[in-house]
């Protein structure tokens, strides 16, 4: 069973009487475990896709099965449930909470997780040790640099232990050194088994992951394995 | 939704914005401080009508001059002169086989006056009246007495003063004012002179009741206030003390029926007089603070409702300017109900924290107040009924619920993308 099953997804957009179709309908599948980058120039589809796949917006058409589930039946509350509990989001301006710890923005999903009773604190001290960021807990998101703001979102994604991370152009903002750093804890995430899902309009950037989608005019242009795989630097952007 | 992590982030974040904070809660703290304002005042008004009510004893009946309605001011407030109540009116009224029930009563007259001793001349009040006058109203003589049957009635010229009279005629300079000569003359007269009273009493300080000083009058005997200060021949008003409280309305009807019987009275329309028990002046007070209070407590509820509409403003504010917080919270699993909840939670804790600041201030006025009244030597109790602060605490989050409910719903709505999105 895949954990994303998409058949003719579409996506229009309505202003008035216009309707701009932004998806085409595309069709793949991905499995648990895989790291793919969906590329393409802006204004292909790409982020519109990605919306859809992390359930912060829903098709036009098509079927999107997440999980063997279809997710057409899914009301707000759910799609809420899911966003929390199976997915984490990884952005280009960080969108970390102002006027707040390093350790309190990593607990924000917790604090939306009803049901589960966890030490919230442990488990975003375990999320922020896994990228790096033990000596930053105390930190207000303003004391620290972008690199590390972007590691502090990656915890915040990974804290709930979803069964995927999507990351929307996570090195755009960043420096290629910070941005390496970045990469390579998506990859060692990979590694260790989280399925990633990255959005980039850069190939550079897209060649971190194992398989590339490629999106031009809301349609699916080509899917293949990265033949020659970049390996992000092992230099960690610890310095400070 | 950890309660005491959101706390300390709305605290965060007003303080971050501590003059915009300071004008949201502007109009709350008013609101709030009117109302507990208002009802300490009630309270306190309502304690010195009471205690003034038992200072001079709920069984006091007065005769006014000229017809008026039971409930309305009488005639004299509206510059009517009526001169239909005279001297043998109240001889009448004493006949205990005609009003058994009547223990004391007393004729009088009023006016302003000067008064002189030596160089020093005080513009004071004068009430004329007879030796009855002490035992009708209570109060006690700091020195010397009051004027007896003999000095009363023969029209000796003798005089008690109040006691800020006597202070301010005799105060500092070292002479008892008993036994000293003072001039009289009424406060309209313009040339030199006046009538010249011997001192033979000093009234203990009284305080003031019914927003009149007590303190500061003179007394003198009723034909020397009607002939030589007033120039008429009728008087003003007649007080009967019943003996109880029971025999008020029985009393009432006997004083109506001796007066009709001697202003020839035949149908009501005729009748020239008005009898008034303290117990009605009383609750006529009450009727008019019982109104002001009412009037201003619509006053202060504007003043929420203001305040209220203060509040939506900047929530909708706030709401816009963390559009991509909103977006990032719903990204990362908050349903709409609990972004719903946090901005409405936000705005209850903003109201509320508006309205302890409101219960401070409106104590604090509350306090000076009652210690002003205190000053002008009212009886003036200062309270803060426990019901009032809650009220006022209880309306103050209700106002944040009800004018945060649309901005909230708002940030409830927003679609998380387009949030994310926001710039």
């Amino acid at each position: 069973m895949a954990l994303i099953h998409a058949v003719n997804l579409k996506k229009d957009y309505v202003n008035g009487d216009v309707v701009t179709p932004v998806l085409k309908g595309v069709s793949f599948d991905i499995a648990a475990g895989e790291f793919v980058a969906i590329m393409g120039p802006s204004g292909s589809g790409k982020s519109t896709l990605m919306h859809i796949l992390g359930f912060l917006d829903r098709p036009t058409g098509g079927k999107f099965e997440f999980e063997g589930q279809d997710t057409a039946e899914f009301d707000d509350d759910r799609l809420a449930q899911i966003r929390n509990e199976r997915v984490g989001f990884v952005f280009q301006a960080f969108n970390l909470l102002p006027r707040t710890t390093v350790l309190d923005n990593v607990k924000l999903p917790l604090v939306y997780n009803r049901g589960k009773k966890t030490d919230q604190t442990a488990a975003a001290r375990q999320a922020l040790e896994a990228v790096g960021l033990s000596h930053r807990l105390d930190f207000y998101t303003n004391q620290i640099s972008g690199g590390e703001k972007q590691r502090v979102a990656i915890a915040r994604a990974l804290v709930n232990d979803p069964a995927v991370i999507f990351a929307d152009e996570p090195t755009g903002n960043l420096d290629s050194k910070s941005g390496g750093a970045v990469m390579k804890i998506l990859q060692d995430l990979n590694d260790a088994g989280r399925t990633i899902i990255l959005v980039t309009h850069e190939l550079d950037t897209a060649e971190h992951a194992k398989r590339i989608m490629r999106i031009r005019d809301g349609q699916l242009v080509g899917d293949e394995p990265v033949r020659k795989r970049k390996l992000a630097s092992l230099e960690r952007d610890l310095a400070k | 939704m950890n309660f005491i992590a959101e706390l300390k982030m709305i605290a965060k974040g007003l303080l971050a914005r501590k003059g915009r904070s300071f004008l949201t809660i502007l109009g709350i703290v008013i609101g709030v401080a009117g109302v507990i304002i208002i009802i300490s005042l009630g309270a306190g008004a309502q304690s010195l009508v009471l205690g003034q009510v038992t200072k001079l004893g709920s069984n006091l009946l007065s005769v006014q001059p000229g017809k008026s309605n039971e409930k309305g001011p009488p005639a004299q407030a509206f510059g009517i002169v009526v001169t239909s109540l005279t001297t043998a009116d109240a001889d009448a009224l004493r006949d205990p086989g005609r009003v058994p029930h009547a223990a004391a009563l007393n004729a009088l007259v009023r006016g302003t006056t000067t008064v002189t001793w030596g160089s020093r001349t005080i513009d004071t009040n004068f009430v004329g009246t007879d030796s009855y006058y002490s035992q009708v109203i209570n109060f006690n003589m700091a020195e010397g007495q009051f004027f007896g049957q003999q000095e009363g009635e023969g029209n000796a010229n003798v005089v008690v003063l109040g006691s800020s009279v006597a202070d301010s005629l005799f105060g500092n300079s070292g002479v008892d004012p008993v036994g000293q000569i003072i001039k009289v003359k009424a406060a309209s007269q313009t040339e030199a002179g006046g009538v010249p009273l011997r001192i033979i009493g000093v009234v203990e300080k009284r305080g003031s009741s019914f927003f009149q000083d007590q303190d500061d009058q003179i007394f003198l005997p009723l034909a020397i206030g009607q002939q030589q200060l007033l120039g008429i021949h009728y008087l003003q008003a007649i007080n009967i003390k019943v003996d109880s409280a029971d025999h008020v309305s029985q009393t009432i009807d006997d004083v109506t029926s001796v007066l009709r019987q001697q202003h020839h009275v035949k149908t009501n329309t005729d009748v020239d007089f008005t009898v008034r028990n303290i117990a009605d002046a009383v609750s006529l007070l009450t009727t008019i603070t019982n109104a002001l209070s009412l009037f201003l407590t619509a006053m202060a509820a504007i003043a929420l409702v203001v305040g209220g509409v203060g509040i939506l403003n900047i929530m909708l504010v706030t709401v816009a300017e963390r559009t991509r917080e909103i977006g990032l919270r719903k990204a990362v699993g908050a349903t709409n109900k609990a972004v719903r909840n946090q901005f409405l939670f936000e705005a209850a804790t903003v109201t509320f924290l508006g309205g302890i600041v409101g219960i401070i201030v409106g104590a604090v006025i509350s306090f000076l107040a009652s210690l002003l009244m205190h000053k002008l030597g009212y009886d003036w109790a200062f309270v803060i009924s426990p019901l009032s602060v809650v009220l006022a605490a209880g309306v103050s989050v209700l106002t944040g619920v009800i004018f945060g409910l649309y901005p909230a719903f708002k940030a409830a709505k927003l679609n998380p993308i387009d949030a994310l999105r926001y710039e």
